[in-house]
């Protein structure tokens, strides 16, 4: 990594309506972790089991918009972050729990606890803990601002690589062809 | 007659009755394009290949080449407005490709990555727009549908059956089958149709055939799709 930066970046990185997939790929950039772990350092994230989330340079988020919580996190981590990084299709358009947006909510919820095949007099959760589903499930820039977008079902490791590269080097993310992949 | 014109300071030449982007093909150079489709007339919906033509704005699909034109097309402010159109394009139906066959063999996405579309920008629509899986060899999912007309064009031009049609008008425009009942069953598109093979997109699926070739091995996977001559009879191909 080509960066004059003196001290390490603190990076945040959730995942809310996802599959930590797109964390998976983050980890498949293999050996290279060392490289970019003489740059930056972890604060709340799954790879490191922080729970609260201090001041950081940048945010990494996986997954889409489901419910309230997620709108939660989200803005918290807009508050703390300088630069916010959306992660993957989930993040970028919904992704696959977005397909659900085509179906009103109380009809899922019906289905899934009160008639699909099994069910015996199942019941709508209404712990008031749990957070309340949204409507329809949405993609993290009709929320907050965010910086950049990193697409991919999962973006590749070349493709966080690249991406990660060009931020921390203050450019633009430029992916080409053959990194930058919907799929 | 013939002639020449330059397209970003190439020269091109040109016959007589040759649109601009027939001759920016034919001379290699690419212009994005989704509704224009070489083996038909022209529709001049879509607006990704406008053009500057001597400091104004045309569809180059539309017009004609002529002696000594300077067009303007590789440019970072006509760039940011093919991928300005193209990201509504996105919002305005339901684009999710990591679950479409299509995926890595569809000119939309592909257009989308030589633009470096990175994000729709744009809040989603979500529109409801259910499937027609009435067909017994044919899936139609209108998801997907931009609006190119080229199904309509293959069908009534080259299939002889005019089997789909646009219907309303502005955002209320949306694909419709010739029926009756509305239904694809109920039309004699077969699979040997044109109209079956020309969407640039994934509205058009043939059922018994999934996945035929895997993700990272398909046509704009090999190459991006200014690097193909005829990037319409490649993904026609599969």
């Amino acid at each position: 990594m080509n960066t004059v930066i003196g001290k390490k970046l603190k990076v945040a990185t959730t995942s809310l309506a996802g599959c930590f997939g797109c964390h998976m790929s983050l980890l498949d950039i293999d050996e290279r972790l060392f490289d970019l772990i003489e740059l930056i350092e972890f604060d709340r994230s799954p790879l490191t089991d922080i729970k609260e989330l201090g001041s950081c340079d940048i945010g990494i988020i996986e997954g889409g918009l489901c419910n309230a919580e997620n709108v939660h996190v989200l803005r918290e981590f807009r508050r703390q972050c300088k630069i916010l990084i959306a992660i993957g299709a989930c993040a970028i358009n919904g992704g696959l729990p977005a397909q659900r947006n085509q179906l009103s909510l109380a009809l899922i919820l019906q289905e899934v606890y009160h008639t699909s095949v099994g069910l015996a007099n199942g019941l709508i959760p209404n712990d008031p803990e749990l957070p309340l589903p949204l409507a329809k499930v949405r993609a993290l820039h009709e929320v907050v601002n965010i910086d950049y977008f990193i697409p991919g079902c999962p973006p590749s490791a070349d493709t966080i690589w690249k991406a990660l590269n060009d931020i921390l080097g203050g450019r633009e993310p430029e992916l080409g062809h053959g990194l930058i992949q919907y799929d | 007659m013939s002639g020449r014109f330059t397209i970003d300071g190439k020269i091109v030449a040109f016959t007589e009755g040759q649109t601009i982007i027939q001759a920016a093909l034919a001379a290699g150079v690419y212009i994005p394009h989704l509704c224009y489709h070489p083996e038909f007339k022209p529709h001049g919906s879509c607006k990704l290949c406008t053009v500057k033509v001597d400091g104004r704005h045309t569809a180059s699909c539309t017009m004609l080449a002529q002696a000594d034109m300077v067009v303007e097309s590789n440019t970072p402010a006509l760039n940011d407005e093919r991928r300005t159109l193209t990201q509504m394009l996105f919002v305005e139906g339901n684009h999710f490709c990591p679950s479409c066959e299509k995926s890595g063999d569809c000119k939309l996405q592909a257009t989308a990555y030589e633009l470096g579309m990175m994000s729709a920008h744009y809040d989603h629509f979500f529109p409801k727009r259910p499937v027609d899986a009435s067909h017994p060899d044919v899936l139609l999912d209108f998801n997907r549908c931009i609006l190119c007309s080229l199904c309509v064009r293959a069908s009534r031009d080259v299939d002889r059956k005019n089997a789909f049609a646009l219907c309303g008008r502005g955002i209320h425009t949306h694909l419709i089958v010739n029926a009756k009942s509305g239904r694809l069953a109920d039309t004699d598109v077969t699979l040997q149709d044109k109209a079956v093979h020309v969407c640039p997109v994934g509205v058009f699926l043939r059922k018994d055939k999934g996945f035929n070739v895997p993700i990272g091995r398909r046509v704009f996977d090999l190459k991006p799709i200014s690097a193909y001559v005829d990037a319409s009879a490649a993904i026609e191909k599969e």
